[in-house]
């Protein structure tokens, strides 16, 4: 980890070029067979994405919040984890959700209003509920990464924050609070650059990665549109978690190319040739470049790559159009463990008054 | 019988939780070293070890968020926040978050865990140091609600707290911790959800909980001397409230008075009034009256014992059903 007095340190890591060349050491030890995943999954990933701001166009989910240009981001730090570990995510973490094997048809149910949070197991999957009030998962990602290192085992707690979530207290008290347990959680900062409508340099004076040295460990910045810089860096933090070495604040600069969310109009407050320029920067086609030019892959496997995508795609809006709205009796089914007389009454008052007992 | 205090017993219950599961935490500002400003937690962290039992940062959102991590990987955290007036920080997390996980998550992850923190006034403290939260938690889906009136209810409900599956926020009466009482130190008994019988009387019943229900057995004693006979119920559980509790003392009595310390607007009182209506409208004599703190916010000492109710307004407002 570099150190915040390093004059180099503010920019950020980077191992490919935007233009898909070299720039650092690529070697990093990692088998064909994962530098293949790294792009298979980012693939998949921007293809579902399109799919899913078509389907919130069109009413089948009631907003979606897309992450187009964040791909390399998301899989990247995804990617470096185990099984056991676990990734707190924001709700624009769709990316992850794959990489971490969860049915996205039970993710999108989120987003269509099926159900709150998570639509999934996030215990088998490693992946917390979805998470809208900003920056409140980081807490529950520090509390379970105490957890871990109580259980004397070595799994890592991933907790996801965007650059808007860095002004919240919860961040601080969360970064603070992992400090000083000395916790094995990485914080994954994705600063895109824009929280709804406000710019970075409206939320903070600050660099995000630099804070880290505040609460007594390391930050680096990393180019999150740099699919294996990201990868490197989150697996070097994430070792270091293990080995009861600590948190890293990893800030992977990239840039959020669609609005907040399919119900936002980016257009209304942003300069179209910022988002320009950002597309010049775009983490797919860098890595592909990468990737046929040092004769990693080859265009079959591209190819095949966009076909399986095309067709998770397809498979996807046809689960998730044909998802039904809960029963009634849903409402009722989670809310106690050990659910008190008087809200068994309630629930037996409620559903004798919809027909739905 | 040994006598115990409340704040023994709770400590006791703490001690006993801890030793019976090995997955309890019990930690907060305060607790380990100093064994918390009202000694709830004395001596835990010496006998259970710093991993068990320890202090926080000044950080009550962070460590009560973190208890849902912890809860997520099976432990029972018993978080103690150091004054009602200091809890509202973690507002966002445990109503945003610790009363829904279970729900959030379709009853994936259980969520044990206990917010205990010193409550109510009495004490004639600070500013920030008496206020009467539990409408605010009372009124959230997800949570339960407990408040403890003597030393031997308080170690039940606090063990049965620990033991619940779902978020328990315990409100400890400050004024009540120095109290002691005899007897044995046991789980058996009224559960969460089940109020106390304290007094039993025919002509008016008075609903109360927390510190209040001393003032409501000496306005009940008071009241004796004039041929009145009290019905004292000692709420305990406000989420759930016992239902069952309040209509049988309505049916019993025909009146209803209920006491609390919270602010007399959208209290615990006019959702008791309300249950009475719903399920003893047929029994009541006359209107429930409601004998509150003032709806101001929580006054400086010196004015204390003009805001808290007082045996003398219990009294009267007995009178007035009566009359």
């Amino acid at each position: 980890m570099r150190n915040v007095h390093e004059p180099e340190a503010s920019t950020p890591l980077r191992l490919v070029a935007p233009d898909g060349t070299r720039a650092g050491d690529v070697d990093v030890g990692l088998p064909e067979a994962d530098l293949h995943a790294l792009f298979r999954w980012m693939v998949i990933a921007r293809r579902l994405d399109i799919e899913c701001v078509a389907l919130a166009h069109e009413g089948e989910l009631i907003t979606y919040p897309g992450f187009e240009g964040q791909e390399a981001a998301q899989v990247g730090a995804a990617y470096a984890l185990d099984t056991d570990d676990i990734v707190f995510p924001t709700f624009r973490e769709l990316a992850m959700a794959l990489v971490r094997g969860v049915d996205p048809v039970a993710y999108l149910r989120y987003h269509r209003g099926t159900w709150h949070g998570a639509p999934y197991d996030p215990i088998v999957s490693g992946f917390a509920p979805i998470c809208v009030p900003t920056g409140t998962q980081l807490p529950h990602a520090v509390g379970w990464a105490l957890g871990a290192k109580l259980d004397g085992v070595d799994a890592v707690a991933l907790g996801c924050i965007g650059d808007g979530a860095t002004s919240e207290g919860d961040f601080h008290e969360a970064a603070n609070l992992a400090g000083v347990w000395n916790a094995p959680l990485v914080i994954f900062c994705q600063n895109n650059r824009w929280a709804i409508t406000t710019p970075l340099e409206e939320q903070t004076a600050g660099e995000i990665w630099a804070r880290a040295e505040g609460y007594g460990f390391p930050g680096v910045r990393v180019d999150g549109n740099d699919v294996l810089a990201v990868h490197h860096v989150t697996t070097a933090a994430i070792r270091r978690a293990r080995s009861g070495g600590g948190p890293t604040l990893i800030e992977a600069m990239t840039y959020r190319i669609g609005p907040h969310s399919t119900n936002d109009d980016a257009g209304r407050y942003r300069d179209p040739r910022e988002v320009e320029r950002a597309r010049e920067l775009d983490p797919i086609a860098r890595y592909r470049t990468f990737l046929l030019n040092e004769r990693i892959a080859d265009e079959g496997f591209v190819i095949a790559c966009e076909r399986e995508a095309e067709l998770v795609a397809g498979q996807v809006r046809e689960a998730i159009v044909a998802t039904p709205a809960p029963s009634t009796d849903e409402l009722f089914a989670s809310v106690y463990g050990d659910p008190p007389a008087t809200f068994e009454a309630h629930r037996s008052q409620v559903l004798g008054e919809t027909g739905d007992a | 019988m040994p006598e115990v205090t409340m704040a023994g017993a709770l400590n006791a219950a703490l001690r006993d939780s801890l030793a019976d599961d090995p997955k309890v935490l019990v930690y907060g500002e305060d607790v380990g070293r100093a064994g918390g400003i009202f000694g709830v937690t004395a001596g835990l962290q010496t006998e259970f070890g710093s991993e068990r039992v320890f202090d926080v940062p000044i950080s009550e959102a962070g460590f009560v968020g973190a208890a849902i991590g912890l809860a997520m990987r099976g432990y029972r955290p018993v978080v103690e926040l150091q004054f009602d007036g200091f809890a509202y920080p973690a507002l966002e997390q445990v109503l945003s978050h610790v009363a829904k996980y279970r729900n959030r998550t379709r009853g994936v992850c259980d969520m044990p865990i206990v917010l205990r923190m010193p409550a109510f006034g009495g004490l004639g403290g600070k500013e920030h140091h008496g206020e009467s939260p539990e409408t605010i938690y009372a009124s959230t889906p997800g949570l339960k609600v407990v408040v403890p009136s003597s030393a031997l209810d308080a170690y039940r409900l606090l063990r049965l707290a620990i033991d619940d599956p779902d978020p328990v926020v315990v409100l400890e009466p400050k004024a009540r911790y120095r109290s002691s009482e005899s007897g044995e130190l046991t789980v058996a008994g009224a559960g969460i959800g089940r109020a106390r019988e304290l007094r039993a009387g025919a002509d008016v019943a008075i609903a109360t909980y927390g510190a209040m229900t001393q003032r409501a057995l000496e306005a009940a004693d008071r009241l004796a001397e004039r041929g009145i006979q009290a019905h004292v119920l000692d709420l305990r559980s406000l989420a759930p409230l016992d239902v069952d509790a309040i209509a049988h003392a309505v049916t019993t009595t025909g009146r209803l008075v209920v006491v609390h310390e919270a602010p007399r607007s959208m209290g615990v009182g006019a959702e008791v009034a309300a249950l009475a209506m719903e399920h003893a409208w047929n029994d009541l004599k006359a209107p429930v009256e409601r004998v509150t703190g003032h709806d101001t916010p929580y006054p400086p000492g010196t004015l204390e014992a003009r805001w808290l109710p007082s045996v003398d307004r219990i009294c009267a407002a007995v009178g007035r059903t009566l009359a």
